[in-house]
């Protein structure tokens, strides 16, 4: 059996492999951007899709096909594709669906800390948790055995310490392969018009009982046996904190966090004398125990922020009333020294805009000097909430709003917003600036559509921003790099500020740290296109 | 059962191999046959920010996260990040500081990461064949003689004195 030292997506990547993937799909996302990386380093079909919405649903696809489908996102990543992920939950699938929701609590790289347990019970899905990379790849196994077994899509929920911490893993050799896909017509349980989606519901809430009671007996729960004093119910990476900071406790980790085994938990809370649920983020479990009449003590809310460690573990189980130390406080980051943006942003600062911003490395130009950003909510976001400043905003207020957007975050979900401005444009007209670095810099330099490559950065076709500009009707389109003439950019975007027309500017430079890699993919395409003319397949 | 965990936090800003050296120590204690935790942030860090990993081994690791004034060593390759770090390690741990080695001596500037390794070899028991097997897995092969030799260095240069 190989051991290695594996990450925890590095791990879910290599369960994929293992267990014979067809089709893994996503969105790049901190901390989740790894798992396709690697699948398809090991020899996995892996591809980006352009928004997290259109990755679940052709996940989904393959999983009607009868394939084994895995899809990653970060947290709000699964926000973007919640509409297919409920009523996926009434169609159920053939083939085993996994669905990878990385949560970033305590917000390492991320906009918020929502808790992504919610969505397991607001959908109506059976959800997993590790708390190691070795259970990363056991339960991304099971999560696909289940998914086949209950025919429903599973989730996997990790966190940033589960995602990116190392810890050793043994691969299982030899197991057998998933069914090949085929199509199997079943219209009532796939085509969700309301007269089919009412038994759906109704299924749905039978298959869940089915799997609670599943649950009740599975053994990928662990229960430890320890101190009648002191039980802990716990989950996730926090399980083990909680045998570090308690190591003579008893102890319930949870790995199916939902639908959950009620009856043994009832039995756990009932075997010690102080039961207390320890679970990083919102009280969900905390909340449902305690709603199915079972006496818990839960954490106090000042542990609802942030990451859990041993030391904060400690602090609950003591009921220590002290405040917390001040973590120490590091270097922020900053836009690169070099970055293409910084002549948009000093351009931005010069001209007293007010600036709808985005998800992504530019994000940065909030920060001193420029305080460049007045709004940031939402990958896409910068597109309407521009929109709705220059529709209500006083005219000459009105006139100095700009959105600025990224090339990858266009291409996610900036696209609809585009429809939207040229659909109801503001009386003052509006400036939305494209910042194209030709990469998903934040996130590591992934491909996009727009860059014209796959995941593998193979050659595709390239989708074009300022040809998507003016095909939905945008008469003002200009693409300009900004570094090569920075006066020359700020004096165009005081012109298109003056005037009330919708202006699509396109900021092109690639990214200082991507540049190299992307003249290497580029030349290799080029060495590529060369061998295939010689060879007569052109 | 701690004890007999080592805890070592590596620190620096983005850029500078924090995370490729605590790679190479993580994977030189499991080629040891240790058990091993390493926990990273990364991400924004990317961007020229604070960059801290912890990496534990012993017979079992649980957490794999070091509890604030609870580090054995801490390894630090940026100057700006001894004072915001050095509250996490333990009285009488060892703070191994960039400066522990003299720059100019170094084969080439961007493996001090490498060489503050072999410092911090000294003081751990991990076989010599790991670390080079550890060295050689987390770099490509042309730059294996020059962190072979940064890690050399390390290794002859004295430890410092533990933290009071």
């Amino acid at each position: 059996m190989e051991r290695r030292l594996l990450s925890g997506d590095e791990a879910v990547a290599a369960a994929a492999k293992d267990g014979g993937v067809h089709l893994g799909t996503g969105y790049p996302g901190t901390p989740s951007t790894e798992i396709l990386e690697t699948f398809s380093t090991l020899g996995g079909r892996a591809q980006w899709a352009p928004n997290e919405k259109v990755a679940l649903e052709v996940a989904l696809g393959a999983a009607f096909g009868g394939a084994r489908a895995l899809v990653t996102m970060k947290h709000v990543g699964l926000n973007v594709a919640a509409d297919p992920l409920f009523t996926s939950a009434y169609t159920g699938v053939q083939g085993g669906l996994v669905i990878v929701s990385a949560d970033d609590p305590g917000m390492a790289s991320s906009q918020n800390e929502q808790d992504n347990r919610h969505y397991a019970e607001a959908a109506g899905l059976p959800m997993l948790e590790p708390s190691d990379s070795q259970e990363a790849y056991d339960l991304a196994l099971a999560a696909f055995e289940l998914s086949e077994r209950w025919q429903l899509p599973v989730i996997l929920r990790m966190t940033t310490r589960v995602c990116h911490s190392k810890s050793i893993v043994a691969r299982r050799a030899g197991l057998p392969a998933p069914k090949a896909p085929a199509f199997v017509r079943d219209i009532k349980a796939r085509v969700m018009i309301p007269a089919y989606a009412r038994p759906a519901h109704r299924a749905l809430r039978k298959k869940l009982e089915g799997l609670r009671i599943y649950n009740e007996s599975s053994p990928l729960n662990v229960w430890r046996e320890g101190s009648k004093a002191l039980g802990v119910i716990t989950s996730g990476v926090t399980a083990r904190h909680v045998r570090e900071a308690a190591p003579e406790a008893s102890l319930l980790e949870l790995k199916t966090v939902y639908p959950l085994p009620i009856d043994k938990l009832r039995a756990f809370a009932g075997s010690v004398e102080r039961c207390v649920v320890v679970e990083e983020g919102d009280p969900i479990l905390e909340v449902a125990i305690r709603a199915a009449g079972i006496p818990v003590e839960g954490k106090p809310a000042a542990f609802r922020f942030g990451e859990l460690s041993v030391e904060r573990v400690r602090r609950i189980l003591a009921r220590d009333p002290r405040p917390e130390p001040e973590p120490p406080k590091g270097k922020a980051p900053a836009l690169c020294p070099a970055c293409p943006y910084h002549p948009v942003y000093a351009a931005l600062h010069k001209l007293d805009c007010i600036v709808a911003g985005d998800i992504g490395c530019y994000t940065l130009g909030v920060l001193p000097p420029y305080q460049g950003i007045d709004a940031c909510v939402a990958m896409g976001a910068s597109v309407g909430m521009g929109l709705g400043l220059r529709h209500v905003l006083p005219e000459q207020e009105a006139r100095r709003v700009v959105s600025i957007i990224g090339d990858s975050t266009f291409v996610h979900s900036g696209l609809s917003g585009l429809v939207e401005m040229v659909y109801n444009p503001p009386p003052t007209g509006h400036v939305l600036i494209v910042l194209d670095n030709g990469t998903t810099a934040m996130t590591g330099q992934q491909e996009h559509p727009g860059t014209g490559r796959t995941l593998a950065h193979e050659p595709t076709t390239k989708v074009s921003i300022e040809g998507l500009a003016r095909a939905v009707g945008v008469r003002s389109v200009d693409v300009v790099d900004p570094v090569a003439d920075p006066a020359a950019f700020e004096k165009l975007l005081a012109e298109r500020l003056a005037a009330p027309v919708l202006s699509v500017i396109v900021a092109r430079r690639p990214c200082i740290l991507a540049a190299p890699n992307i003249r290497r993919y580029e030349q290799a395409a080029e060495a590529k296109r060369a061998a295939g003319v010689e060879a007569g397949n052109v | 059962m701690s004890s007999r965990i080592v805890n070592v936090v590596l620190a620096g800003v983005g850029g500078q191999g924090v995370i490729k050296a605590s790679d190479i120590l993580a994977d030189a204690a499991f080629r040891a046959g240790r058990d091993v935790k390493k926990a990273e942030i990364h991400g924004m860090s990317q961007r020229g920010g604070s960059v801290t990993t912890d990496v534990r081994f012993g017979d079992e690791v649980l957490s794999p996260m070091i509890t604030p004034g609870e580090a054995d060593f801490l390894v630090v390759l940026d100057p700006s990040e001894i004072a915001v770090t050095r509250s996490l390690l333990r009285a009488g741990g060892l703070l191994v500081p960039p400066d522990a080695i003299e720059e100019a001596r170094l084969p080439n500037k961007k493996s001090l990461n490498v060489a503050l390794l072999g410092i911090l070899a000294r003081a751990l028991d991990l076989p010599e064949e790991a670390w080079r097997a550890a060295i050689h897995a987390a770099l490509p092969e042309r730059l294996h003689a020059l962190n072979e030799a940064a890690f050399r260095l390390g290794r002859e240069t004295a430890l410092p004195r533990p933290n009071p």
